[in-house]
């Protein structure tokens, strides 16, 4: 395993904060993920190592929250509420327009690598419907007429300043 | 008159000039409640919490003052306060505004509950999805500890509690306490069973623990600003303080809104705070607080107890915003996010979006739950796709009764009670749209056009 200064430094501060090494495990996957893109096997293996457990402690929990992954995606995570608040203020639509558009199927990576579209459940933004989270940052109000134009925004953004590799 | 809003928890939400930092809290009064409140005997908060009548804003209303008193204090462990920051019930997005605009309003009402219950730590697990929000957090509370608001010796008073910003990573089921609890363990999300695992005597390590929503601890803040029973004086006997409205779906103005508890009806809310439905729309079914509560259909009739104890009649628009009035009609506030639909919302799609969303969260342990959600998905999408049959609307019911009051979590009823409502009070749409289908199968010539929208309800 492989992770930078900053990560391992963030990390062993982090742990000893809980009354329980366990506790900090969501907070651990989140920053070995954040900096590799997905959860690889050995970083399931470290981690479990790290907060002295099994292995399959930690497997449980990749596999449970949708959060996590074991595969890389595109350089951008597009991700649409398709939750009633949303659907009602045409998230279907949305979705649609952004697969066109960024070139992937719903769940897939456009060819080029840059781009995954997905669908998610309810953000807790639902009076700004409908909303597309982009890596950490929310969108509010992308309705089906804005969202060719907020495609055409992301990936001018991911052309100009391509963000820190997912891969 | 049109209602008006009373805005006590969202005082400085959106008001220009107002900042998520230190300063500018402290500029508008901030941490003061806690300078004063820090002095006096903990057992006095507690007694002020439950004079307040508050109950809990997280969905089940539950008292809190009454919840705090469960606390097992004989086992000598340590006690430990959670703030539900989870915010995840469809519909709902009040939490948010405070986690990302006020954020130091939330750390003083944590400290001070935290010191009522005499919590060694404290936590706020916070939904993954808002990674603004804690990083906010995050930072609100580095400046809180370093004035001595947070930490060692709080304000000199020997009180000690640190909070941790815990972040979560995409699961509904971690806003249910227990499930919760689970994951700040660093396990999936595992709703415990209750008996025995009542949180106040079994919770976070089994030890005594207190999990209450981000609204509800902003809410103690002000109850010890004003003394329990000045607090009971807001609102209507039985619902003391503000609601917090948050309006989406068919509506013209989306939005919050904070009003007095009893003080407005689903009316006000819909026209003098919403602007009413969209331009040429009417609204046709409200969902009153987070997409679990049981559905509203315009044109009920409801047979209630006035305030005076007389006997009436309300229709949906007449109900009062407060938590004895919609039990009267059959549902709860729950979260106090109302959802509207116009008439162009077919009825049948709406349920199959929110039999999607509770299959993907089930957690997975009990059968009633697991099989029940998919069944449920499954049939409803299929009607959604053109292949209804007439006894898939008792089907659709049937499941979901088997649901309800056989699970370990309360996902269990809010699989259940959407069904359960929607159901029997849009029979006629089920059937009309079922009818067109078998009409359609049976004479395939004339009939391509039936509607295949599936999930997608525009
Ligand atoms: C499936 C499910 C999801 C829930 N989600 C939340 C949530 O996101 N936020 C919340 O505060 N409470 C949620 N609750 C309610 C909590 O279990 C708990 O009652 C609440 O946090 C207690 O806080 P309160 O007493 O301040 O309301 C949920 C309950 C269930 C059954
Ligand atoms: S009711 Fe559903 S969510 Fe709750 S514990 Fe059972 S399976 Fe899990
Ligand atoms: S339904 Fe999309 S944010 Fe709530």
């Amino acid at each position: 395993m492989n992770l930078s200064e900053k990560t391992l430094k963030y990390i062993d501060g982090l742990i000893p904060r809980y009354p329980q090494k366990r506790s900090a495990m969501l907070m651990v996957l989140h920053a070995i993920q954040e900096e590799q893109g997905f959860l690889s096997k050995d970083a399931i293996e470290w981690t479990a190592q790290k907060l002295e457990v099994v292995p399959m402690a930690v497997y449980e929990v990749v596999t449970f929250y949708p959060m996590f992954r074991q595969a890389p995606i595109g350089r951008r995570h597009v991700k649409v509420c398709r939750t009633l608040s949303c659907a009602l203020r045409g998230a279907y639509k949305v979705c649609d327009s952004l697969q066109h558009e960024l070139g992937c199927g719903l769940g897939q990576t456009s060819a080029d690598g840059n781009y995954t579209v997905e669908f998610v459940e309810c953000v807790a933004a639902c009076g700004s419907a409908p909303v597309v989270i982009v890596d950490d940052k929310l969108h509010e109000n992308i309705t089906p007429e804005k969202a060719p134009d907020f495609a055409a925004k992301i990936k001018k953004e991911t052309t100009v300043s391509l963000p820190p590799s997912r891969y | 008159m049109p209602a008006t809003e009373r805005r006590i928890i969202y005082r400085h939400i959106d008001e220009p000039g107002y900042t998520t930092d230190l300063v500018c809290y402290q500029r508008h009064g901030g941490y003061e409640i806690l300078r004063k409140a820090i002095q006096r005997q903990p057992e006095e908060l507690v007694q002020e919490v439950k004079d307040s009548g508050l109950k809990g804003r997280g969905g089940a209303g539950f008292p809190t003052g009454v919840k705090w008193g469960f606390l097992d204090r004989k086992s000598g462990k340590p006690v430990y306060l959670i703030c539900n920051a989870d915010e995840s019930e469809p519909g709902t997005y009040k939490d948010r505004q405070i986690i990302y605009k006020d954020p130091h309003q939330l750390i003083e009402g944590t400290v001070l509950s935290a010191f009522a219950i005499q919590a060694r730590l404290a936590f706020i697990y916070i939904r993954g999805e808002m990674f603004g929000g804690f990083t906010i957090l995050e930072r609100a509370i580095e400046e809180a500890r370093a004035a001595n608001f947070v930490g060692n010796n709080i304000l000199g008073s020997g009180y000690s509690v640190d909070i941790i910003v815990h972040r979560g990573a995409g699961c509904y089921i971690c806003g249910e306490e227990t499930g919760l609890i689970e994951s700040l363990e660093g396990k999936r999300a595992y709703p415990r069973i209750k008996p025995p695992y009542f949180p106040a005597v079994l919770g976070l390590y089994n030890c005594p623990t207190i999990v209450n929503n981000v609204e509800t601890l902003c809410q103690v803040k002000h109850v010890l600003d004003m003394g329990g029973k000045e607090f009971a004086k807001i609102g209507v006997p039985g619902d003391s303080g503000t609601h917090i409205w948050g309006l989406s779906g068919h509506v013209a103005k989306p939005g919050y809104y904070e009003i007095e508890s009893g003080k407005a009806t689903v009316r006000d809310l819909l026209y003098d705070f919403g602007g009413g439905p969209p331009a040429g729309r009417t609204i046709k079914a409200i969902i009153p607080g987070g997409v679990s509560m049981k559905i509203l259909r315009m044109g009920e009739k409801f047979k209630v107890k006035l305030p005076d104890g007389s006997p009436g009649e309300w229709g949906v628009l007449d109900i009062p915003l407060d938590s004895g009035s919609f039990a009267q009609c059959g549902t709860s506030l729950g979260t106090s996010g109302m959802i509207f639909m116009d008439d162009t919302t077919d009825m049948v799609e709406a349920l199959a979006n929110l039999n999607a969303f509770y299959a993907h969260e089930s957690c997975g342990q009990c059968t009633p739950c697991r099989e029940g959600s998919l069944w449920l998905k499954k049939i409803t999408t299929r009607v959604c796709d053109g292949g209804g049959r007439m006894e898939d609307i008792d089907l659709v019911k049937t499941i979901a009764d088997q649901v309800a009051g056989r699970t370990i979590c309360a996902h269990g009823e809010a699989v259940a009670w959407p069904c359960q409502s929607n159901v029997p009070k849009f029979r006629d749409e089920w059937e009309a749209k079922i009818r067109a289908q078998i009409h359609a199968r049976e004479h395939p010539e004339g009939a391509a056009t039936t509607a295949r929208t599936g999930l997608r309800l525009v």
